[in-house]
């Protein structure tokens, strides 16, 4: 950097672009796509305009010999060395949970706990959590936020009407606690059709806080069947979430909610939601909805904040290589025994794992043949391992022609 | 059935309408002297019960009877036990003075001193330190130690060595250590005496200095003087007790004690049988070494052999016999013979060996402070005070700081001077310390009062420039002692069925290299020497497979012919695998399954 330069940048002037020749220094930045990885061409673009070429060339090789630095060798153990990166800080893991007195934040499961449920892809997390951030326009203000929250709260009859089963005549009365319906800013007609709508069937008898059905059933597990469903049915909201909670997004720059429940597909719906950036933290709903990349992205992000959170710093690579090996063959498994170590292709790896006898009977029958390409079934018959040194091979034989 | 339930010793015995009245009238009773004092009464209001115990087996404790916020015990009874008019007995009797039990305890509201009483309180502690319990109560000063280092002082009071038993020279432990000269501590609790401890002590008061020493007291390691160690400081026996039985067996066959003779199936060789008399048993008195016998005995064969020879039925009997340990030495010190309640006859034989300290035998305070011997250094080498005292012992002054343990230095202070003035020093919990006492003491004798001396070096006989803290602190041996514990293997004895190296010292096992520490050869891709760890320095086999069957051949060492037992083929190739994955191979056979090798040319 020029004194020159350094000067009008401690004096705050913007540095001035050099518009000169841009388009062949871009030229020449992307003379290393392939060599660089996207993410540092992207970078590299954006200084373009404000380099002048011999240090931008400088800074390209100097990248080029930084990333190639980096990269592993061929046969190194990357999988037992992300296992030890990730475990060994793992084991100053709390298995407790904390909870914070009255703040507004819900009480997910930290450390020990949650790291074992992503790793394990629980199907339902036990506290799944959806983030909302909104559009432009609504976001900065709390009132219309707040709107919104009611709105997507997932309010069934019976959280706001007293729903009772009448044996003798047959009959189910539903009585609206006429406050709550306020509350929720429905009208009782605008209820007792929804009510009628999802009950396929017209009230028999309309009070005025009040609704009688007969839903033409004579056995009292009938009777209790229609009981039961009409207590489920949403009166307003997105199924799934039960409460929403508003929060000021850490930028300062509006509000966002945080919710318990999840329901991806049905909040990247709806026109008030900035859908690219709607977090669920169930992982298996995003691989549903968004498919496997996000679903990878998402158990990375995931383990992230979890080893964040215990104030344990370990290497993002290693927890990319688990997210790789969680997704690869384009679903989420877990690493365990439904998972990765009981889709070993080895049956030796498999028998040493658990369950001895079932894989052994089980390969015997149908015929398997081990290639012995892993670690762990080279190790019991007792050859090399393919990896580091073992990698390497003798072609040559001497004494033949 | 309404009311409280009672319950006598466990057992419900009726109903009363007045718990309350019920309790206080025989605790009232008990005070009198009209009930047995160990009789205890508790009244639970949650679950409206009265516990009424008088069994043996509860473990009661005396406590001072509070009346309205103040003690029944006063001046007068303490006057009145000093001349010797009353008696601790006397003081239960009236009712002053009260036992209960746990049981009891919950009802009751009792203060740890006199000053904090209260109306509401039931009982007073005789004296704070009481709310220890037996090991404890030992540890000196425990109010001036971090409670972590009391905790662990407790729990090595119980692992020193001293003289645990009055009887110990007429007992069969299977082991047993016995301390040769073993003192009161100058500085104790007042405790110490009536749990007996001062009968039968366990450690000794040693000179200690707490500095440096060439680096070999780094991590809690402790110097001893080669010269204290050899006039017989912390030294104690060892007794090791080996037994054996004369068993019966089905068929009318038994054991022996016996010297073996050659033809025994097992003969372990003249020599070892060297010790043994006719009885088949050690002489007392006979220094054994490892692997020697001290119980000689033959067992019947464990099948029934063929019939011999001229048809008679010949009785090959097999070596039983017991070997003193591997690596242990020592003198067959006595030789018990007597009956099992099945009545077979019964063998003891004891043997005893002296364990001087040694590097890396283990040591220790009574404040938590532990250490392993790092070095034994002749007297001429210890640092020396102008007196021309040399230390016993040095403790490195990094021990003390982080842990907090002033009750240490308070010990070392205290007992320089209780040695000095000839008398015991206190050191019970929540006393004060007395330490302006000490301090003119070892004034009054001609030290420094800080405790501190000035020290020269030994080797070079330099001062040493800064004055080094020197005294007097109990320590114990610790009964771990490395001669026990130590142990290392190059080539032994291998497992039969896996042909794997053993398990354990007294197997002379192996150190297992488990499967963290494989992760570890993997992680850095070493290849290699994972395959000598696992399976050269294992069980390692060279095996004879069929190329066509991939099934184990046959080698017949006779006819020089290896074949399939398959195809009966020869084109067979050897390879070198894990026995372990050969039986792998066998027991999958048992089971049914076929593992057919595919053999391939060694790239």
């Amino acid at each position: 950097m020029s004194p020159k330069r350094r000067e009008c940048l401690k004096k705050g002037v913007k540095v001035a672009i050099m518009s000169k020749n841009v388009e062949k220094r871009v030229e020449l930045i992307k003379e290393y796509e392939g060599k660089l990885p996207k993410k540092v061409i992207e970078d590299a673009l954006k200084i373009a305009e404000t380099t002048k070429m011999k240090d931008l060339k400088k800074t390209m090789e100097r990248a080029v010999e930084e990333y190639q630095k980096n990269l592993i060798q061929p046969g190194e153990a990357a999988g037992i060395v992300a296992a030890q990166s990730i475990g060994e800080p793992g084991t100053q893991m709390t298995l407790r949970t904390f909870h914070f007195a009255g703040v507004a934040e819900l009480a997910v499961p930290q450390g020990l706990p949650r790291f074992i449920e992503i790793v394990d892809a629980r199907r339902d997390p036990s506290m799944p959590i959806m983030e909302i951030h909104l559009k432009e326009g609504i976001r900065e203000d709390k009132g219309k936020v707040i709107e919104f929250a009611n709105r997507i709260e997932e309010v069934k009859l019976s959280d706001i009407a007293k729903i009772e089963e009448d044996f003798t005549n047959k009959q189910v009365i539903v009585v609206f606690d006429m406050k709550k319906l306020d509350g929720i800013e429905l009208s009782f007609d605008e209820a007792k059709k929804i009510v009628e709508k999802n009950a396929r069937r017209k009230a028999k008898e309309v009070g005025d806080n009040y609704l009688i059905f007969e839903p033409g059933f004579s056995t009292l597990k009938s009777i209790r069947g229609f009981k039961d469903k009409l207590a489920e049915v949403r009166l307003r909201g997105v199924p799934g979430i039960r409460k929403a909670a508003v929060l000021q997004e850490p930028d300062g720059t509006g509000y966002y909610l945080q919710t318990e429940g999840t329901n991806l597909k049905g909040v990247l719906v709806l026109p008030e939601v900035d859908a690219s950036r709607v977090f669920s933290n169930n992982i298996r709903e995003i691989e549903n909805v968004l498919g496997v990349e996000a679903a990878r992205n998402a158990i990375l992000i995931e383990a992230k904040k979890v080893l964040d959170g215990q104030g344990i710093k370990v290497n993002p690579r290693h927890l990319m290589l688990v997210a790789d090996a969680m997704t690869y063959d384009g679903e989420v498994k877990a690493i365990g025994r439904q998972g990765l170590s009981g889709q070993k292709a080895s049956v030796l790896a498999r028998a040493a794992f658990e369950e001895t006898v079932r894989h052994l009977h089980e390969a015997a029958m149908t015929g398997e043949v081990d290639y012995l390409k892993g670690v762990t079934e080279n190790i019991i018959v007792g050859q090399p391992i393919p990896v580091g040194t073992g990698t390497v091979k003798l072609i040559m034989k001497l004494g033949e022609d | 059935m309404k009311g409280t339930s009672v319950y006598v010793n466990g057992k419900l015995v009726g109903f009363h309408p007045d718990p309350k009245a019920l309790v206080q009238a025989i605790r009232e009773k008990r005070g009198e002297g009209k009930l047995p004092p160990d009789m205890s009464i508790a009244y639970y209001p949650d679950t409206d019960e009265i516990y009424i115990n008088l069994d043996a087996g509860r473990a009661m404790r005396p406590l001072i009877v509070v009346k309205d916020g103040k003690p029944l015990l006063t001046e007068d009874h303490i006057k009145q036990l000093k001349e010797g008019l009353i008696s601790w007995n006397d003081l239960v009797r009236k009712g002053v003075i009260e036992y209960l039990d746990a049981e009891e305890e919950e009802n009751a509201y009792i203060a740890v001193t006199e000053d904090e009483l209260t109306p509401e309180h039931t009982h007073l502690e005789i004296h704070p330190a009481l709310i220890l319990g037996v090991v404890a109560s030992v540890a000196p000063f425990p109010h001036h130690n971090s409670s972590p280092r009391v905790t662990m002082a407790t729990a090595m009071l119980k692992q020193a060595l001293g003289v645990y038993s009055a009887n110990f020279n007429y007992r069969m432990d299977t082991q047993m250590h016995i301390m040769y000269y073993p003192q009161l501590p100058i500085v104790q609790t007042k405790q110490t005496k009536f749990i007996g401890l001062n009968d039968r002590p366990a450690g000794q008061n040693v000179i200690v200095a707490i500095m440096p020493y060439q680096g070999y007291n780094i991590e809690d390691a402790i110097i001893l003087n080669k010269a204290a160690i050899e006039r017989g400081l912390l030294r104690t026996v060892f007794f090791r007790t080996y037994s054996d039985e004369e068993r019966r067996y089905p068929g009318g066959q038994k054991d022996r004690f016996e010297i073996p003779r050659p033809e025994i199936y097992g003969y372990k060789g003249e020599d070892a049988y060297k010790h043994l008399g006719d009885d088949g048993l050690a002489y007392p008195g006979r220094e054994v070494r490892g692997g020697e016998v001290i119980i000689g005995k033959t067992s019947p064969p464990r099948f029934i052999e063929e019939v011999g020879e001229l048809s008679l039925l010949e009785e090959k009997r097999r070596e039983n016999s017991t070997v003193v340990r591997r690596g242990e030495e020592g003198v067959v010190d006595s030789v018990m013979i007597t009956e099992t309640t099945g009545g077979n006859k019964l063998v003891k034989v004891r043997v005893r060996a002296v364990k001087i300290p040694e590097i890396g035998d283990k040591f220790a305070s009574r404040h938590g402070q532990k250490g392993v011997v790092g070095l034994i250094v002749p007297q001429h080498d210890m640092p020396f005070t102008a007196d021309g005292i040399t230390p016993d012992l040095i403790m490195n002054p990094h021990a003390v700081p982080s842990r907090m343990t002033v009750g240490h230095i308070l010990e070392l202070l205290g007992a320089k001077a209780g040695s000095l003035a000839y008398k015991l020093v206190n050191a019970t919990a929540f006393e004060k310390p007395n330490v302006e006492w000490m301090r003119k003491v070892l004034k009054a004798y001609g030290f420094r009062p800080d405790g501190k001396e000035v020290l020269y070096n030994g080797i070079t006989g330099e001062k040493i420039e800064s004055e080094i803290f020197i005294g007097p602190i109990y320590y114990q041996r610790l009964k771990h002692l490395v001669s026990l514990k130590m142990h290392a293997r190059a080539r032994g004895p291998v497992q039969i069925l896996t042909r794997q190296p053993t398990e354990g010292r007294a197997r002379e096992g192996g150190l297992r290299f488990g499967e963290m520490e494989r992760d570890t050869l993997i992680g850095h891709g070493a290849a290699m020497l994972l395959q000598e760890r696992l399976l050269k320095e294992s069980d390692e086999v060279e095996i004879p497979v069929c190329k066509k069957c991939g099934v184990i051949a046959i080698e017949d060492h006779i006819r020089k012919k290896t074949y399939c037992p398959i195809c009966g083929g020869t084109d067979v190739y050897k390879i070198k695998t894990s026995y372990a994955f050969k039986l792998l191979l066998s027991e999958m056979m048992a089971m049914g399954i076929y593992p057919k090798l595919l053999l391939e040319d060694k790239a």
